[in-house]
C-alpha cells in the first residue's frame, strides 16, 4: 500500500495504490499524516481521491476515509464523494443512514470519591432494607405456618433434606476429622512438654462439641447448600418461574423459602452431631497413634471433660446456623437479576453472606453464654 | 391473505357462550386500562394508555422490539405496579348468578386478589415451568392451591389438560426433558388448569418454527372459542396477529404511548398512521 498526494490548484487528490487491508494498514502511513498534510496546505478547497490503482480493501479504508471526511466537514473543505469507488460510497452511506440519536451515548461514568461513598452508603441502606423486608416476610410466613393458615407441602421438603444431609456426609466427615486432627496436633505440641498429653482429649472434645463442630458444619453447608439454594432460586427467577408462582397467588416465600429454612434447621443439628463425632475421631487418631494414649483412656477423658451444656450450646448454634445459611441462600437467590452472570453472583454472595452471618452469630452466642455463665 | 383482509367486521369469531357461566354479555368490558403510566424508577416506558379489553376478545398487544409490550403484560397480570393510572378487572365473583365485580388489583383485599389470580392463566415466554417438578406436578399445583379436589380428581384433570395441548402421556417428564415447543404447550396446559377467565400469552410463537407457531395459534383460537375466555397476547408475529386478533393496541417506543387501537385487520386497511401501516406490512406498503 502506497499513497501519493497530488496537489493542484487548491484541490488535493489522494492517490492510494495496492492493497488497503486491516493487517497492512499503518505500515507506512497513518491517517493523521494525511490530516496534518491537509492542515498544512492553507487555502485548500477540495479533497478528492484517486483509487484507480487500489486493489483490495476492507473496513479499514472506511474508517480512514471517514476520518478524513469529518476533518473536511469540520474545516469547510469540500469532500469529493464522487471520487470514491461506488462500493465504498454505498457502505459509507449505510453507516451514515441512521444518525446517532442525541443523548443516547453513555456519559463518562467516572465518579468522584464522594459520589462513590454516597452510592455505597445508599446501596448499603437499600440492601439492609431488602434484608429486613425479606426477614419480615419469612417471619410472617412462619407465623402463618404455625397458625395453620397455609398448606405446607411435605413432599417438597424431602428432596431438599436429602440434598443437604446424606449427600453432604462425605465432605463433613473429611473436614471435621481433619479439624479434630489439627486441633490435637497443635495442642499436643504444647501439652507434651508438661507430660499432659491426655488433655488433648479434653481440648479436642470441648473445642469440637462447643464450637468447632457447629462452625465447620455451618461453613461447609454455606459453601455447599447455601450456594445451591441461591443458584436454584436465581435460575428460577431468570426462567420466570418465580413470576409464575406469584401470578398464581402462591407466595415464593411460603413455597420456596420456608421448606429450605425448615429442612436446613432440622438437618444442621444432626450434621453438627456427626461433625462432633468425626472431630473427636480425628483427635483420637492423633492421641492413640502419636501420643500413645490408650483408646479407653482417651474416651473416658473426653467424656469427663465435656459438659452437657457445651453439647447443647453446640447444637443450638448449629440450629441457628442452619436458619442463617438457608435464609442467606434464599435471599440472594430471590434478589437475583435476570442474567446468567447474576446467578453466579447470587451464589457467591450467598456464601459470603452465610459465612459472615455464621461468624457474627458465633461471636454473639459465645459472648451471651459467657455473660450467662454457661 | 387478501380474502381475510376483506369483511373485517364479519370475520370476527363470536365467542361461544355455551360453556358455564359465560352468559354475560359477550362484549362487556373485561379489563379496563385507564391512563396507565408504566415506569422503571424514573425511566418511563409507556404513558397515557387507555384501552378496554372486552370479554371474549383475543386482544393483541403489538409494537416494535423494546416498546414495552412485555412490561404492559407484567402490569396486566399484577407483577408490576403502575406508576400512575389504574387497571380494572370485571371478574365474575359468583359462579351461580354470574355476578360481576370490578376489582383493582393494587387496591384489592386479600380475597379479591386471590379471586383475580385464580381467574388469570399466564403462558410465559419461556414456558416458566417449575423445573424441579414433573409436568403433572406443574399442572397440579394451581389445582392444589385453589381447589379442594382429591388427588385422584387432580390427576384426572392434569391428564385432561395435558391431552388438550397434545401432550398425553408426558405426565412424568421433567421440563428439561422436553423440547421448547412442548414446554410452551405444557405451559399452556398449566395456564388453563383452573379454566381461567383471562389468558395471557407472552410471545407465544417466539422461538417456534412456523408450523408449531401456527398450531399454537390454532390451539389459542380453539381455547378462546370453547372456553369463551378473554385472551391477551403479546406478539409481533404478523401472521399470528392477523390470524387470531380481534382487537389490539399498538405501542410506539418513540412517543412512548399507544398510537392505534382496534382490530388489526381493520387497522391495516384503515389506519392513517404510517408507523402502524409500516409495522403491519413489514415496511413493504405501497
Amino acid at each position: 500500500m502506497k499513497y501519493k498526494i497530488i496537489n493542484k490548484d487548491k484541490e488535493l487528490i489522494l492517490e492510494i495504490t495496492g492493497n488497503f487491508l486491516i493487517d497492512t494498514v499503518c505500515d507506512n502511513f497513518t491517517v493523521s499524516d494525511i490530516i496534518d498534510k491537509i492542515e498544512s496546505l492553507k487555502g485548500l478547497a477540495k479533497v478528492g481521491f484517486d483509487f484507480t490503482e487500489l486493489k483490495n480493501w476492507d473496513s479499514s479504508i472506511l474508517t480512514f476515509i471517514k476520518q478524513i471526511k469529518s476533518h473536511c466537514v469540520n474545516n469547510n473543505i469540500i469532500f469529493v464523494k464522487e471520487s470514491l469507488p461506488s462500493g465504498i460510497q454505498r457502505v459509507l452511506e449505510l453507516a451514515e443512514a441512521v444518525p446517532e440519536r442525541k443523548g443516547i451515548r453513555k456519559l463518562d461514568s467516572t465518579k468522584s470519591t464522594i459520589e462513590l461513598i454516597g452510592d455505597t452508603a445508599i446501596n448499603f441502606v437499600n440492601s439492609s432494607k431488602d434484608m429486613l423486608a425479606f426477614l419480615g416476610e419469612v417471619v410472617v410466613a412462619f407465623v402463618r405456618l404455625i397458625s395453620g393458615k397455609y398448606k405446607f407441602r411435605g413432599t417438597i421438603i424431602v428432596p431438599i433434606i436429602r440434598e443437604c444431609s446424606v449427600d453432604a456426609l462425605p465432605i463433613v466427615s473429611l473436614i471435621s476429622c481433619l479439624v479434630g486432627l489439627i486441633l490435637a496436633f497443635v495442642g499436643a505440641v504444647q501439652l507434651v512438654m508438661f507430660g499432659a498429653q491426655i488433655y488433648v482429649a479434653s481440648l479436642v472434645g470441648i473445642a469440637m462439641i462447643r464450637v468447632m463442630g457447629a462452625v465447620m458444619a455451618g461453613v461447609i453447608m454455606a459453601g455447599r447448600t447455601g450456594a445451591a439454594f441461591a443458584a436454584q432460586l436465581g435460575t428460577m427467577e431468570v426462567n420466570e418461574e418465580i413470576d409464575a408462582l406469584k401470578t398464581l397467588g402462591i407466595s415464593p416465600i411460603e413455597f420456596l423459602v420456608m421448606p429450605r429454612v425448615i429442612a436446613l434447621s432440622i438437618i444442621m443439628p444432626l450434621l453438627c452431631l456427626y461433625a462432633d463425632l468425626m472431630g473427636i475421631v480425628g483427635g483420637m487418631i492423633v492421641g492413640v497413634f502419636m501420643l500413645d494414649l490408650n483408646f479407653m483412656e482417651y474416651y473416658n477423658m473426653t467424656r469427663d471433660s465435656v459438659s452437657l451444656n457445651s453439647f447443647w450450646i453446640g447444637i443450638f448454634q448449629s440450629f441457628v446456623f442452619g436458619i442463617l445459611v438457608a435464609l442467606s441462600g434464599c435471599l440472594r437467590g430471590m434478589q437475583c437479576k435476570r442474567s446468567a452472570s447474576a446467578v453466579g453472583e447470587a451464589a457467591t454472595s450467598a456464601v459470603v453472606t452465610s459465612i459472615v452471618a455464621i461468624v457474627i452469630a458465633t461471636a454473639i452466642i459465645t459472648v451471651l453464654c459467657n455473660i450467662m455463665g454457661i | 391473505m387478501d380474502n381475510t383482509l376483506q369483511n373485517v367486521e364479519t370475520d370476527f369469531k363470536e365467542p361461544n357462550s355455551s360453556s358455564a357461566n359465560r352468559n354475560i354479555d359477550n362484549k362487556s368490558p373485561h379489563i379496563v386500562v385507564k391512563n396507565l403510566t408504566m415506569a422503571y424508577g424514573n425511566l418511563v416506558v409507556q404513558q397515557n394508555l387507555d384501552f378496554t379489553v372486552n370479554r371474549g376478545d383475543i386482544f393483541i398487544i403489538m409494537g416494535g422490539s423494546g416498546c414495552g409490550k412485555s412490561t404492559l403484560l407484567r402490569h396486566l397480570v399484577g407483577l408490576q405496579k403502575p406508576s400512575n393510572g389504574d387497571i380494572l378487572y370485571n371478574i365474575i365473583s359468583n359462579n351461580v348468578n354470574s355476578e360481576l365485580k370490578e376489582i383493582n388489583f393494587w387496591e384489592a383485599s386479600q380475597e379479591e386478589r386471590r379471586l383475580l389470580m385464580k381467574n388469570f392463566g399466564i403462558l410465559y415466554q419461556s414456558g416458566a415451568l417449575w423445573s424441579s417438578m414433573t409436568l403433572a406436578e406443574n399442572i397440579a399445583l394451581p389445582l392444589e392451591a385453589y381447589t379442594n379436589l382429591s388427588s385422584s380428581q387432580i390427576q384426572e384433570l392434569t391428564s385432561l389438560k395435558l391431552a388438550l395441548v397434545g401432550l398425553a402421556g408426558f405426565e412424568d417428564y421433567y421440563p428439561s426433558e422436553i423440547s421448547g415447543g412442548m414446554k410452551k404447550r405444557a405451559g399452556l396446559a398449566r395456564a388453563i388448569a383452573l379454566d381461567p377467565d383471562i389468558l395471557f400469552f407472552d410471545e407465544p410463537s417466539a422461538g417456534l418454527d412456523p408450523l408449531s407457531a401456527r398450531l399454537l395459534d390454532d390451539l389459542i383460537l380453539e381455547l378462546s372459542e370453547s372456553f369463551g375466555s378473554t385472551i391477551v397476547v403479546v406478539t409481533h408475529e404478523l401472521a399470528s396477529i392477523f390470524a387470531i386478533g380481534t382487537n389490539s393496541v399498538f405501542l410506539d417506543p418513540v412517543t412512548k404511548t399507544m398510537i392505534a387501537n382496534g382490530n388489526p385487520k381493520y387497522l391495516l386497511d384503515n389506519s392513517k398512521d404510517q408507523r402502524v401501516i409500516n409495522f403491519l406490512t413489514r415496511g413493504e406498503s405501497k
